[in-house]
């Protein structure tokens, strides 16, 4: 159950603060201690999230000593005498001002945006008048403001060192350090480069920590103002899998977010990553969809419309800045409509499609963006109205070969224990996880337990920058986990590492397991992986030996054919060493999407109910019958990928797409260009004009996350509620109510309240979700399962003494090594591996209009490593053109020793230059997730085009 | 001028050999008794009869806080299954101070034989000697001499066949004075900018790499070899109860004969300047001596009639220091001296404490405008609540020493403060 390793109890000290007494355990700082009897204590090093320094010495206290103590890192003691201000010690506090007054701006940037300049409020409270202070002038320290989110002003800085203590121990990104001495030390961002220069993530940890006009936050194009003057928002972030806790502070007048904080979640930390501190604005972005659009007769026959979703590579009036589709180029081809005009024709399409082609002729694709809410009533839709089990989301392309792989063994899809326990695990394996750029802030929690001793396995094919922080980094060939795991297993077998206990007790399989672990010798490994046999019985040895090991993985294991194998692998390997259900262990595949762990709760895959209740089982269909009140379709519904395949074979006739853009997210884009022309009827409801949106019918405008009160299910399986915060634009509506409206159109009556009454619908079908309500959600959300969800955070560990197993056991399931379904040969030499960036999501849809992300990620690029680019005579930044069997784009190549030999890196986000023009849709047999990490392409240098150029280039 | 010349009134036991190039290979230095102190107490005598020894000598150190060595030592853990280690402050960049360059320059292996019985008492298995970049012609001298003992082994796995393992590895500062502070010396030495540490948990706790560290100046391990061959009385012979045995002083400034002398430490100030170093020069008078580096309070000509001890300079109003004696004469301006002075520290100050980073820029910035003849009558007032703030405030003692300078030249020659502020001249004699 739940366990959290508590540290063992501290003496009580008793001390007296201003002659007032007061006990706190043993190493309790004066200025703790002092808080807890209501004498607050002057300071600006010091935040009570950071280690304590004392450099500021504003907090000194007399502690009978012959010097003055700092209170914020002097611990007290038994009997001490604490006086904490006298006229000397405010004396000394006043001149501190002074020295640090006297050279600081006359204008603040924090003063003149969040108002909360920690220095002025002392200057303040001590009566200091700036033009009265005797100190002679100094020559004035710099400005720094090439960071697109973060205004430096050295002159405010007082070198607190708390922006440092943030970037180095919070979010370990190490790029903030002190250079220079005396009056001229400052800080510096790397070897003292400016900000926008160096290895700044620009994740604003910095800015949210500096208590001066130092390290100020932008404007995103809203004016920040202080706290009070906007409308607070506690709600969490729209974009990745690890759901922080975020408060949004709204500008009521403008509709808008200025800027966000964020939260103390156990989830977070107040810790917030690029995206989510600077990445909202993309909901006030004057392309916002605000009335329903149907296509006009002369578009017909139906087709793309913009020249980049054609496959010319560019648009037909040249591309613009942003990457975004170009509103003008497809606008025309749509007529505004009222809601009732559209949702009719919706309706009616729908109905004459079901009448003609039968109920599996019709599928829908949901979102994982949106809420559980949401999942919940488009699945609803699809099965009690539309009367077919097709549907399915984007978990299909992510992390569907870890589900299948994971029920089938361990009973469960969903992560066994939270990430934040790495800090109790001795050893932790990331496996083709680049957590550091797609889940960054679960990242840091990685990072600190690296930095505290924990020791860290990263095997990846590319080096990314979690790996900067691994104790043991193993670049494996692409494709090759399987015979890496294998051999690590072998390894563990013969050297009597395993748990026997744990593999007897808990597990069965056991021997089929040993039986192929036998035939994986290191030195079989090492010929198919690239590692030398020694390093994988080196790492092999140190993985047995944890007492506790935590696994996590991503893409790179679930993306391939044999993604189910990969974590098949990585499965068996916590089984043999007794990592589950224990502090400190645990399998976490790390989820993508802020709600794709919710949405496939809610039911949103084709093989299952809510709460992963399969279809095919009599019994759940007469409960989802009788809830529902419907007869309900037995056959088990098509995957994303079967979706596109039927409608190219006219199998599949009618979509409703509901937030997602599949034709940059699917694999072999050519592919899927044809399938969405060839539909009868497609109906997309979505907050911009996607490149889908272009084939579409009738295109419904919906509500961004911002605009709407849901609940989003994170890695953790952390339910937590996402609060309004916005008006919605125009006559654009809650999804939910859209979804409900056709229902109802088409004949079934689907009435909510609103959301919670949807979360408590929901929650009745789906055990998991027994007993969670919009109450017991406040203020961090809770774990599912959650037992006693008004005092209990949920379970936090699962399955420490039993498998959701017909056995109550998990089951080795041993997997062979076999290659990927496209191996590169002399036609198609490199393989193309695609990811994400930190800055982006996705289809870029979102982040390509948030302003700061933009800024920082402007134009589609590859990565390769410098060794083949001089091989192909290629210099980086040229334009290269990457062709596969499937389809070729053109871009800008950077040289990187981050990728390996022979590999090439392509961010999918950039419909320019879209990655998935190239990959292949071949399948997992099991997961059904295509291999969208591994295709054979070729790499050759493209001659320079001059409307590329333009458009590629800043705006 | 001190080398040859040896003034009959020194004691001379670290500087014996100081001009004496024999005794600078190994050879030559167990020819002069070297290595003797060592071979005794490795096999013969445990580590808490050499520390009870060198407490019994009443050996402070001497890089100028004065702490007991002996008392140093004994505060290091035992049985805690740490490792534990030795530092030694070669990092001399005290102003007016060159007595510990010259230590090494002649006898590099004393100091290791201090060192070696330092580490044994303490449990260090490794010393570090971090010294000063600067000294490009002592660095060589000193690596050959870690060879030496290597070879010879005083150094290595199995210390002159104790089956005791002591490394030495010698580290070169990059030029920071700041360095020369104990705790940021640590933190130079683990590679990070030497940014002195807070204090509480002591070096003695948690020190280099965050183990059990004792820090030693190049001076006092240098004394412990003569004091653990002859022993504590006889190292009493000299000096006061308080302040034992024999101290080099550094001796500069306008001086006849500047340059390093040791004097036991009961000798008398006066004495030092005026006889040993053969007083002011030629048609000028005595007008200032800071007797222990620039971070020692200033005294007039009339004040140093007084021991050199510990407790002698502290009564006199000033410190011992590192023994870095400058001498000023008529023709010396006081407040272009610690203008000067007080610009070093402001360019020294590691910048993490505010008011020493601030304090010491602004503090030389007025210095500096009074010094031109811009000065206020505010500023005298300004420099002295500056300084007040700056001492006993701050994580380690550079601005106290900056503060010291201003605060005592302000005591002691106001006068020339006022005449530059009021009448725009200077009471320097040309």
């Amino acid at each position: 159950m739940a366990s959290a390793v508590g540290a063992p109890a501290r003496r009580l000290v008793t001390c007296s603060i201003d002659g007032r007494p007061v006990t706190v355990p043993e190493g309790t700082t004066i200025w703790e201690a002092a808080r807890q009897l209501g004498i607050e204590i002057p300071v600006l090093c010091h935040d009570p999230r950071l280690r304590p320094v004392g450099v500021c010495r504003v907090c000194v206290v007399d502690v009978g000593e012959r010097v003055l103590a700092a209170a914020c890192v002097r611990g007290v003691a038994d009997g001490m005498k604490v006086t904490t201000t006298s006229e000397g010690i405010e004396r000394c506090r006043k001149t501190l001002t002074e020295l640090l007054l006297s050279d600081y701006p006359r204008e603040s940037r924090r003063e003149a945006t969040l108002g909360d300049d920690e220095l002025l409020a002392l200057a303040r409270r001590y009566g200091i008048d700036r033009e009265a202070i005797p100190l002679p002038r100094g020559d004035g320290r710099r400005e720094d403001l090439s960071s697109p989110v973060i205004a430096v002003d050295h002159a405010a800085c007082i070198l607190c060192d708390r922006c440092i203590r943030a970037c180095d121990e919070v979010q370990h990104n190490d790029v903030i350090g002190r250079t220079g001495k005396g009056y001229g030390a400052r800080i510096a961002f790397d070897l003292d480069v400016p900000m926008g220069e160096s290895t700044c993530v620009s994740c604003g940890e910095c800015a949210a920590v500096c208590p001066t006009g130092a390290l100020t936050h932008k404007s995103l194009g809203v004016a920040i103002h202080p706290r009070a003057e906007l409308r607070a928002v506690d709600s969490v972030c729209p974009y990745c899998g690890v759901g922080c806790a975020v408060t949004y502070y709204v500008d009521l007048s403008k509709n808008a977010i200025a800027f966000a904080d964020g939260r103390p979640s156990p989830g977070n930390d107040s810790r917030l990553c690029v995206k989510g501190r600077y990445g909202f604005d993309y909901a006030f972005h004057p392309q916002r969809l605000a009335k329903p659009l149907i296509r006009r007769g002369e578009y017909y026959p139906k087709g793309p419309l913009s020249g980049d979703v054609r496959g010319e590579g560019r648009g037909a009036r040249g591309r613009k800045p942003g990457g975004v589709v170009d509103s003008e180029e497809v606008l025309p081809a749509f007529r505004e409509a009222s809601w009732d005009e559209a949702l009719d024709l919706v309706a009616r399409r729908f109905l004459e499609i079901r009448a003609t082609h039968g109920p599996d002729a019709l599928a829908g694709f949901g979102s994982a963006k949106c809420s559980n809410e949401e999942a919940y009533v488009f699945q609803k839709l699809l099965r009690a109205v539309f009367g077919t089990n097709n549907g399915d989301h984007c978990t299909r392309l992510c992390h569907a070969s870890s589900v299948a792989a994971l029920l089938e063994t361990i009973g469960s899809g969903a992560v066994t224990n939270v990430y934040g326990d790495v800090r109790n695990a001795d050893v932790v394996l990331v496996a083709g996880s680049n957590t550091t750029d797609n889940h960054p802030v679960a990242a840091t929690f990685i990072k600190d337990a690296a930095a505290r001793g924990t020791k860290l396995l990263v095997v990846d094919s590319r080096e990314t920058g979690i790996a900067r922080h691994a104790h043991h980094f193993l670049r494996i060939a692409p494709g090759s986990d399987v015979a890496l795991y294998n051999a690590w297993m072998h390894v563990l077998i013969e050297e009597d590492l395993i748990d026997h206990e744990f593999v007897r007790e808990r597990t069965e399989g056991f021997d089929a397991l040993k039986e192929v672990a036998r035939r994986y010798p290191p030195e079989l490994a090492e010929g198919i992986c690239g590692v030398p046999a020694g390093r994988i019985r080196e790492v092999a040895r140190i993985f047995g030996r944890a007492r506790a090991a935590l696994i996590f993985w991503g893409m790179g294991i679930s993306q391939h054919t044999h993604g189910t194998d990969n974590a098949r692998c990585l499965i068996s390997l916590a089984l043999l060493s007794g990592s589950v259900g224990r502090p400190g262990t645990g399998l976490h595949p790390l989820r993508g999407q802020n709600n794709v762990q919710g949405a496939s709760d809610a039911g949103l895959i084709p093989m299952v109910y809510p709460d992963y209740q399969s279809v095919e089982d009599p019994a759940v269909q007469r409960q989802f019958e009788e809830a529902w009140g419907v007869a309900l379709n037995p056959k088990r519904g098509l995957t994303v990928v079967e979706i596109m395949e039927g409608a190219l074979r006219k199998t599949v006739r009618g979509m409703y797409i509901l937030g997602e853009n599949p034709f940059l997210s699917d694999p072999n884009i050519n592919k899927v260009r044809k399938a969405l022309a060839s539909l009868d009827f497609l109906v997309v409801q979505d907050i911009f004009l996607t490149e889908t949106a272009e084939f579409a019918d009738v295109i419904l405008p919906a509500t961004s996350f911002f605009e709407k009160t849901g609940t989003y299910t994170n890695t953790d399986r952390r339910v937590q509620i996402g609060r309004q915060a916005l008006e919605p634009p125009g006559d654009a509506r809650l999804d939910w109510t859209i979804v409900c409206e056709i229902a109802r159109r088409m004949g079934y009556r689907m009435e909510y309240r609103d959301a919670e009454e949807i979360f408590d619908e929901l929650t009745s079908l789906a055990p998991s979700y027994a007993g969670l309500t919009y109450r017991s959600l406040e203020p961090y959300g809770k774990l599912w399962p959650c037992p006693d969800p008004e005092t209990g955070d949920g379970i936090q560990i699962l399955f420490d003494d039993a498998f959701p197993t017909p056995s109550g056991r998990a089951k080795f399931v041993p997997a062979e090594y076999q290659p990927a379904a496209e191996l590169p040969d002399d036609e198609y030499p490199f393989v193309l591996n695609t990811g994400r960036l930190l800055e982006h999501w996705h289809t870029g849809t979102m982040t390509r209009r948030a302003r700061a992300l933009h800024a920082i990620q402007p134009s589609a690029f590859c990565e390769m490593n410098p060794e083949d680019l001089e091989h192909l005579g290629i210099e980086p930044g040229d334009l290269v053109t990457l062709r596969s069997r499937r389809g070729s784009i053109t871009l800008r190549v950077q040289a990187s020793p981050r990728t390996a030999p022979g590999a090439v890196f392509v961010p999918f986000h950039f419909r320019e230059a879209a990655a998935n023009a190239l990959t292949n849709d071949r399948l997992d047999p099991y997961g059904k997730i295509p291999e969208l990490k591994f295709c054979a392409v070729r790499v050759e240098k493209a001659l320079a085009d001059e409307r590329l150029e333009h458009a590629s280039g800043p705006s | 001028m001190a080398y040859p010349f040896a003034h009959p009134r020194e004691v001379r036991i670290v500087s014996k050999h100081f001009g004496d190039a024999g005794a600078r290979p190994v050879d030559g230095w167990v020819e002069r008794g070297g290595y003797r102190a060592a071979r005794k107490a490795l096999p013969e005598m445990t580590r808490d009869q050499v520390i009870a020894t060198v407490e019994a000598s009443g050996l402070r150190g001497r890089g100028g806080a004065g702490f007991p060595t002996g008392l140093k030592w004994k505060f290091m853990p035992k049985d805690d299954g740490k490792p534990h280690y030795l530092v030694v402050n070669a990092d001399e960049s005290e102003p007016g101070t060159f007595k510990d360059r010259e230590i090494l320059r002649w006898t590099p292996h004393q100091l290791l034989e201090g060192a070696i019985i330092g580490a044994y008492a303490i449990r260090a298995e490794h010393i570090y000697i971090y010294i000063r970049g600067e000294f490009v012609d002592v660095i060589p001298v000193l690596r050959r001499a870690v060879v030496e003992a290597y070879e010879r082994g005083f150094l290595g796995e199995d210390v002159l066949g104790t089956g005791l393992r002591i490394e030495c590895t010698i580290h070169v500062g990059a030029g920071a004075y700041i360095a020369g502070e104990e705790t940021g010396m640590l933190s130079s030495l683990e590679g990070r900018r030497a940014e002195p540490r807070m204090k509480p948990p002591f070096p003695a706790q948690a020190g280099l790499f965050g183990m059990p560290t004792t820090v030693n100046n190049v001076e006092s391990l240098a004394a412990v070899p003569h004091i653990l061959v002859n022993g504590a009385d006889w190292y009493r012979q000299w000096g006061t109860e308080q302040s034992p045995g024999t101290k080099l002083f550094s001796c500069c400034g306008h001086l006849r004969r500047p340059g390093n002398y040791e004097v036991a430490m009961d000798f008398n100030l006066k004495d030092l300047v005026f006889d040993l170093c053969g007083g002011p020069r030629p048609g000028r008078r005595l007008r200032a001596v800071i007797p222990g580096g620039s971070s020692v309070p200033v005294l007039t000509a009339d004040e140093i009639d007084c021991p050199v001890s510990y407790e002698g300079l502290v009564q006199a109003g000033s410190m011992v220091g590192s023994g870095g004696l400058i001498a000023m004469d008529d023709s010396a301006c006081l407040v272009r001296a610690v203008r000067r002075m007080v610009e070093f520290y402001a360019h020294e100050s590691c910048g993490q404490c505010t008011q020493c980073r601030e304090g010491t820029a602004w503090a030389a910035r007025i210095l500096r405008r009074i010094e031109e003849g811009e000065g206020r009558d505010s500023d005298i007032p300004l420099l002295l609540d500056i300084s007040e703030n700056m001492a006993g405030k701050t994580i380690c003692v550079l601005s106290d020493s900056a503060a010291a300078p201003i605060v005592s030249s302000i005591q002691k020659f106001e006068d020339e403060y006022w005449a530059h502020i009021r009448r725009r001249s200077c009471t320097a004699v040309s």
